[in-house]
This record gives structure tokens, C-alpha cells and sequence, in this order.
């Protein structure tokens, strides 16, 4: 795979199972090398039946696929040799401890006898678990699976990383890690990472670029900035100290964009020229003279683009079931799981 | 660097988790060797009564009884093999198995060292108890080598078995689900009475055409005749076909669930 | 007492309902004392031949008392796997929320035990009596032998439901099912007790089961013994369990 060729490579893909809507219709999308792209959509969308693909656990029904410049159909074994993958459920043996996952995965990976008990002294470090390596995973909290999960990815050094889902329930400070770690891989080490999440901010504050599905089918794609600014400017709401002081708040914010009176005095107005401007609505209302009990910057979200393209929220959209792909023996997947 | 895996090693590395596992839940362990000798307790002595049926073809009835265990063992081991595939299928487990070079075959085959480890075990057990208790085993040391090499292949072949059902259907519940048909298809054999004392005839039938019964006998007989050649023959080629016939029909329904483009 | 009457009510309901819908629960309860009845009559007629086995009525009615009465016990103990799974589900709590008067729930887990015996005991009775079962008890002898089953089975269902509440899980199934199973096999199952030898001969003869057993072989054979003597047994045994059950939903009551 050169530098300049994509790392990830779709056209058309489509995955129908025989009961049950199209999964996945008709998508393309393209990740270049060293990017984290983030697959954002609500439960039932499509995204772990595009990553399952992608991975080759499941075939497309029509459409092509490169995953490391192989194709993902009839070269098989080639992307399964370049990729690492944490799908969605942790899939851990909770009999064994987590040094023996690493070595069994090292083993039939091919790693090198001499190799193997470094490379897991290794990743047991880098992902926090050296002290628990000898304890059985069945003891491990969420947080510690999803870890070693990471860690079992990378045993065979991959250029590229699927992440399904890599932090649903896990608490605030085990996800903040994980996305360090991942982070710390497409930056530092220039692994391209393909990430599926239903989670608003994670796909804002870690991924490079964003592809938005539903219903199986990209409703949107850019950098998360870009998609924001499709759907409008950030807005500044002001709430004066004296309520009737809102119709001179109102005057005074007018010439930024549009307003709105929100009661009780208080007023939002659009900011098209964008957050730098926030700097001159403060200047203008302190020459005014006018004391201000709030003063609160919104900023269109992921979720604001979801519902311009879609008509819903992204946030409470995952009602459908996920359909079971056939023979795989996957759990239905539940909204907020 | 990554290097090509050899089949060995693949089946090597995934029998060392097979027995790992295996070994470490001893519960597993236990159970299947206590509940087929507490039955042997009971029925050896429960059914002495029946040497006194004319033609019985010993005094002691423990004799006789003794086979079954080896039998029941294995169900017990089919069961815990394919409840065990089945749950590395109903976790994911499989998932991450499969993005390996792992071939389909080595997975299957080192599956199966657990349930080989376990079976040994239990044959071991059931030999020495029975020892213990007064059997005799009429075709002498060479006799009980046979036989735990025969309870080993019956083991394996209803390993084989258990493994298929977990494949096919991917669920443990599908797996604990042919207990009751493989418990039934043990009784309805000649594992209580000798087939030609069994006195009715519908169930005289059933028993002379149930594999089981050969099993049974093939074992049996190296206890309480010596060197049966015919019955040998029967048990080792009853528990070879099972073997082989659901080890490749496993290795087919592995090929289903393993498909990976 | 009518709080404890609609809860019981209204478990027995749930219980006897979730069998009836649920073919995976109600044929195996069905179909195992069946099968037990076909390799047990079947398998081991040849027994009816050995010197001084003189049950009148034949092997196949010696065999059916057995599994009447099995099947009456293993009721009981399936009962006790409901209470086990509602644990681990969660509808127990639910139950103990809302009923006014908790030890309905017991009785009804009981009564629903009950009810659903009464399927399984018809089914294994027809089943005898197409197989040919002879049958020399009179009416009254056979209301007995019913009462000998109901009786078991009250026994067997306190004791699992006891045992349920107490563990709360239904990993404790083997821990129910495996004392039963051991005192009906103590017992003489394939053959009257005078024809046992060794160990089991001197185990079965100190075994309640064996009472009862005997008593109820005897009604069906119109020759009552022991009769007395079981239902004291199995009565006691009830009341002794009715603690111990309610011990258990206190238990359960406790850890909330």
C-alpha cells in the first residue's frame, strides 16, 4: 500500500440479509493512511455489518472494498494479516489471564517463540495491565477488557485499526484512556483507524474525519468542523441581570445576525462570522454598560447535523434492533445497550 | 516478524487453551466423574437381584454395571465441548479467532484436546473405582488398556458430536438441548440387561439397533468375557464411525461458521 | 387470610401459565417420567422373573408407582428451578414489592408445582394403563396413592423453593435436584426391598421413600401396608420443609 493510496477504500458496498431490511446500501467512503475516521450512526445503522466487511467475516453482497490496498473479497487473507480489529463485544475468554490471550494471539499471528513474551510485556504496558496480566480476564472490570482488547489488536503490529464501538459502557475515565491510546496510534505511529461509535463526542474529539450513516446509507462526511458549519454558525445566548433590560440587549445585539428573545429578558443571536466574534458582542456590552448574569456560547453539534439530514436526533435515534447477521452467532443488539 | 503458523502450531495452541480451560474449572472435572459412579454405586447394588435371572452372564452384578460409566462419561463430555465452541460462537470469541490465519480444522481438532484431556480422566477414574470395588477385569492388564483406548474414542467421538450441534447451531442451549436424546438413546439399550434377556420385544429391537448398545458391549466385554473379537469389533467400529462421521460433519458446519472471505 | 389467598392466586396462575405456553418447560416434564416408565417397565420386565419377586399386579404397575411418584418429586424440584431463574431475573423482587402478604408467593410457587403435576401424572398414568398396567387397587385405594403423590410432591416443592430463596441462583439447581434424586434412588426402584442386598439393602430400608414406595405399590396392588406410616412421613416432612421454605423467603426477604 503507497502513501498516496487509501487506506480504506469503498464503493458501493451493499450488504442485504435474507430477513430484513438492506444493512448496509450503497456506500462509499475512502480513509487515507494515517487518519482516524470516525463511522458515526445510531444502533441499526449499518456500521458493525461495514466493519464486519470490511474485516471479512462477512461478505459484501455486491460492491467492492480495499482494506490496506487488498481487496477485501478475494484477497482475504492478505487484509486480515494488515489489519487489527476490537469489535464490537470484547469476545475474551474469562478462564484465561490476559497474558495468555496475548500469547495465544501472538502465537497464531506467527510471532516468533523469542518475540512473543516481549511483544506482550510490551502492549500488557502500554495499555495499563502489566499488574493484572496474571489474573484471570473474568475478573477484569469493563474498562481492563476493552484495554486488553485494544492490546490484542496490535499484537501482530497492523497498519490498520477497526474499533467497533471501542467505549460503550465504560465509565468517563476508562474511555478517556481509550481515546488517548488511540489517539496516540494514528498520531504517533501512523496507524489509520476506522472507528464506529454512536457517541456524539467521541467521534468529534478523536476523529480526523466523520462519516455519518443511517438506515445504512452516509448521510454526511467531512471533518467534524466542516459538517458543523454546514448546518450554521455557533450562536451567543446573553440573560441581562435586570430583566427588563432585554429590549436594550436586544438593540444592542441586532447588528451581529439574527435574534431571538428568549423571555425573562434574555436574548440568543446567531453569530455568522463564528466564535471569534464573541470577543466583540462582550466589548459592545460593556461600553454599554449593561451587567450580563449569563453569557453562554453554543455551538452547533454532530447531533444538529444528524437531524438536518435525517429529520431525527442521533441521541435517543437507536430504537431499531440490529439484524443479526446469519451464522454468526452475534447477540441482537438493544438501543443504549 | 509474522511467519507462516503451521498447522501444529495452530492446533497446539488452541489445544493449550482447550486444556488449560479445561483445568481450571474443576467443576467441570468433578461432576462428570462423581454422577456416573454414584450411579454405579446404586445400580451395582440395587440390580444384584438380577444375576439370578437364568442365563445372567455373571454372579456379581457391579460386573456388569461397570461399562455404563464409560458411556455416560461421555455425554458429559460432549456436552462440556460443545457447550464451550458454543460459547466462544455466542461471545465473539470466534470473531477473534477468525481474523487470525487460524485454519478451520487446527480450531476443531485442538478444541478437542480439552475434551481428550477430560475423557482420560474419567476413564482412568472409572477403571480404578471399579477395580477398587471388586471388579475383575477379565482380559487382564492388556484387557483395561483396550478398554480405556475404547472409552477414549467413544469419549472423543461424542466430543466430536457435542462440537457439531455447537457449529450448526451456534448456542449452548441448542448443545444441552441433545442431552435428553443421547440420555434416552443409553437407556434404551442394553446397558441394564443383557439384549437376549430383555423380555420385551419392542424394546429387545430398539436396543439391537441402537449403536449404543455395541458400545456398551464393547466395553463390557472386555470386563466380564475376556477377548471378544465380534464385540470389540462392533464397539471400536460403532465408536469410530461416530467419530469420524460427526468430526466431518463438524469440519463442514466449521467451514459455515468460519466464513471468512 | 384473602391477601394470602390472591397472592398465592395470582403465582399459582403465573407458574401454571408459563408451563402451559412454554413447550421447553412442559414436554420435558412430560416426557422424562414417560421415558423413565417405557426403559424401566420395558427394559427390565425380565426382573418380574427372578425367584420371590411376587408383586401381583406385574413389573409394569411395581414400576409405575415409582415413576408416579418420581415424577410428583421432580415436580417439586422444577419448581424450585422457577424460583431460582425469577432470582436471577429479577421478577422475584418484583414479587416481593408487590405481594401484601409474601408467604402467598411460597404457596403459590407450591400450588403451581401442584397443578402442573397433575398434567404430568395423568399423562404417565394413561400411558401405564395403554401398556396394560394391571390394577387391583379399589377407589379408594387409588385416591390414596394420589394423595401419596400430592403429598411428595407438596415435600419436594418446599424443599426447592426453600433451597431457591435461600442461594438466589440458578446455579444452585444441581444443589436442589441432587438430594432428591439420591433418596429416590436409595430406594427400591427395580426391585421390592426384600430382594435388595449389600449396602443399598440397608440404606432403602431406613429410607422414607421406601415407605411410601411401598405404600403406594401396595394400594395399586389393593393391598394396603404402611399407608399410615407414609403420609406421616411425608406430612412431616412437609411441615419440616414449610419452615425451611419460609426461613428462605425471609432470607430472601433480608438481602432485599
Amino acid at each position: 500500500m503507497s502513501t498516496s493510496s487509501p487506506a480504506i477504500e469503498v464503493e458501493q458496498l451493499v450488504r442485504e440479509f435474507r430477513k430484513g431490511p438492506r444493512a448496509v446500501d450503497h456506500i462509499d467512503l475512502s480513509v487515507s493512511p494515517g487518519e482516524i475516521y470516525g463511522f458515526l450512526g445510531p444502533n441499526g445503522a449499518g456500521k458493525s455489518t461495514t466493519v464486519l466487511m470490511l474485516t471479512t467475516l462477512l461478505p459484501p453482497t455486491s460492491g467492492r472494498a480495499t482494506v490496506g490496498g487488498y481487496d477485501v473479497v478475494k484477497q482475504g487473507a492478505q487484509v486480515r494479516a494488515s489489519i487489527g480489529a476490537a469489535l464490537q463485544e470484547a469476545a475474551l475468554d474469562p478462564i484465561l489471564t490476559g497474558r495468555e490471550h496475548v500469547n495465544l494471539q501472538a502465537t497464531l499471528q506467527g510471532l516468533a517463540k523469542a518475540d512473543r513474551k516481549r511483544r506482550a510485556d510490551e502492549l500488557l504496558e502500554r495499555v495499563g495491565l502489566t499488574e493484572a496480566a496474571d489474573r484471570r480476564v473474568g475478573g477484569y472490570s469493563g474498562g481492563m477488557k476493552r484495554r486488553l482488547d485494544l492490546a490484542l489488536a496490535l499484537v501482530h503490529r497492523p497498519r490498520l485499526l477497526f474499533l467497533d464501538e471501542p467505549t460503550t459502557g465504560l465509565d468517563p475515565q476508562s474511555r478517556s484512556a481509550v481515546w488517548d491510546e488511540v489517539a496516540r496510534l494514528a498520531h504517533d505511529e501512523g496507524i489509520t483507524v476506522f472507528l464506529t461509535t454512536q457517541y456524539l463526542e467521541e467521534a468529534d474529539v478523536l476523529a480526523d474525519r466523520v462519516g455519518i450513516i443511517d438506515l445504512g446509507r452516509i448521510v454526511a462526511e467531512g471533518t467534524p468542523a466542516q459538517l458543523k458549519a454546514q448546518i450554521g454558525s455557533p450562536s451567543v445566548e446573553v440573560t441581562p441581570v435586570e430583566q427588563d433590560a432585554g429590549e436594550r440587549l436586544a438593540e444592542l445585539l441586532a447588528r451581529f445576525g439574527e435574534l431571538r428573545q428568549n423571555g425573562r429578558g434574555s436574548v440568543t443571536v446567531q453569530l455568522p462570522g463564528g466564535e471569534s466574534e464573541l470577543a466583540e458582542v462582550v466589548r459592545v456590552l460593556d461600553q454599554a454598560g449593561l451587567r450580563v448574569e449569563l453569557l453562554q456560547l453554543h455551538q452547533p453539534s454532530l447531533d444538529d447535523v444528524f437531524l438536518a439530514k435525517t429529520g431525527r436526533k442521533l441521541e435517543g435515534a437507536g430504537e431499531e434492533v440490529e439484524e443479526e447477521p446469519a451464522g454468526r452467532g452475534r447477540r441482537l443488539r438493544r438501543r443504549g445497550r | 516478524m509474522v511467519a507462516d503458523v503451521s498447522l501444529f502450531q495452530q492446533v497446539s495452541a488452541v489445544a493449550h487453551r482447550s486444556v488449560t480451560r479445561t483445568l481450571r474449572q474443576r467443576g467441570l472435572l468433578v461432576f462428570p466423574v462423581l454422577f456416573p459412579l454414584i450411579l454405579f454405586a446404586i445400580n451395582g447394588s440395587a440390580l444384584s437381584a438380577a444375576t439370578h435371572i437364568h442365563g445372567f452372564p455373571v454372579s456379581n452384578y457391579r460386573d456388569f454395571a461397570l461399562a455404563l460409566p464409560f458411556i455416560q462419561g461421555a455425554l458429559f463430555v460432549s456436552i462440556s465441548a460443545g457447550t464451550d465452541l458454543a460459547r466462544d460462537v455466542e461471545t465473539g470469541f470466534f470473531n477473534r479467532l477468525a481474523l487470525t490465519p487460524l485454519r478451520g480444522s487446527a480450531l476443531l481438532v485442538g478444541q478437542l484436546g480439552g475434551a481428550f484431556v477430560v475423557a482420560s480422566i474419567q476413564s482412568i477414574v472409572y477403571l480404578l473405582v471399579g477395580i477398587a470395588t471388586g471388579v475383575g477385569i477379565r482380559a487382564g492388564v492388556g484387557g483395561a488398556v483396550v478398554l480405556l483406548a475404547l472409552s477414549t474414542l467413544i469419549s472423543f467421538g461424542f466430543a466430536c458430536l457435542g462440537c457439531l450441534i455447537a457449529l450448526r447451531f451456534g448456542s449452548g442451549e441448542a448443545v444441552q438441548g441433545i442431552f435428553p436424546l443421547l440420555f434416552v438413546l443409553v437407556f434404551l439399550s442394553s446397558s441394564s440387561l443383557p439384549r437376549n434377556l430383555i423380555k420385551t420385544d419392542w424394546f429387545r429391537e430398539v436396543a439391537t439397533y441402537n449403536p449404543v448398545s455395541y458400545l456398551i458391549e464393547g466395553v463390557r466385554s472386555l470386563i466380564i468375557t475376556g477377548w471378544d473379537g465380534e464385540a470389540l469389533a462392533l464397539g471400536f467400529g460403532f465408536a469410530a464411525a461416530l467419530a469420524v462421521i460427526a468430526l466431518a460433519l463438524a469440519e463442514r458446519a466449521m467451514r459455515t461458521r468460519l466464513v471468512r472471505t | 387470610m384473602s391477601r394470602f389467598l390472591y397472592v398465592t392466586k395470582g403465582v399459582a396462575w403465573r407458574s401454571i401459565h408459563n408451563t402451559i405456553v412454554s413447550p421447553a418447560i412442559l414436554l420435558p416434564s412430560i416426557i422424562f417420567p414417560l421415558f423413565f416408565l417405557v426403559a424401566f417397565a420395558g427394559g427390565l420386565s425380565r426382573i418380574a422373573d427372578i425367584p420371590n419377586f411376587d408383586y401381583r399386579p406385574g413389573y409394569t404397575a411395581f414400576q409405575f408407582v415409582f415413576v408416579f411418584l418420581q415424577s410428583a418429586a421432580f415436580g417439586g424440584v422444577f419448581t424450585g428451578f422457577a424460583v431460582a431463574r425469577d432470582f436471577d431475573s429479577g421478577f422475584a423482587r418484583r414479587l416481593l414489592l408487590s405481594a401484601p402478604q409474601r408467604s402467598g408467593i411460597v404457596a403459590g410457587y407450591v400450588i403451581g408445582a401442584l397443578l402442573r403435576w397433575f398434567i404430568t401424572g395423568s399423562v404417565v398414568t394413561i400411558a401405564a394403563l395403554i401398556a396394560g398396567m394391571n390394577v387391583f387397587g379399589s377407589g379408594i385405594d387409588l385416591v390414596g396413592l394420589l394423595g401419596l403423590g400430592i403429598a411428595m410432591n407438596f415435600a419436594a416443592a418446599l424443599w426447592a423453593c426453600g433451597l431457591a430463596m435461600f442461594l438466589r441462583t440458578e446455579q444452585a439447581g444441581a444443589l436442589i435436584q441432587m438430594p432428591v434424586f439420591v433418596l429416590l434412588f436409595l430406594a427400591p426402584v427395580y426391585v421390592p426391598v426384600h430382594l435388595l442386598t449389600g449396602w443399598i439393602h440397608a440404606v432403602a430400608r431406613y429410607n422414607p421413600v421406601t415407605v411410601a414406595l411401598d405404600a403406594g405399590r401396595g394400594l395399586l396392588a389393593g393391598s394396603p401396608i404402611r399407608v399410615a406410616l407414609a403420609f406421616a412421613l411425608l406430612a412431616g416432612a412437609a411441615l419440616v420443609l414449610a419452615v425451611f421454605a419460609r426461613r428462605g423467603l425471609a432470607s430472601a426477604e433480608r438481602a432485599g
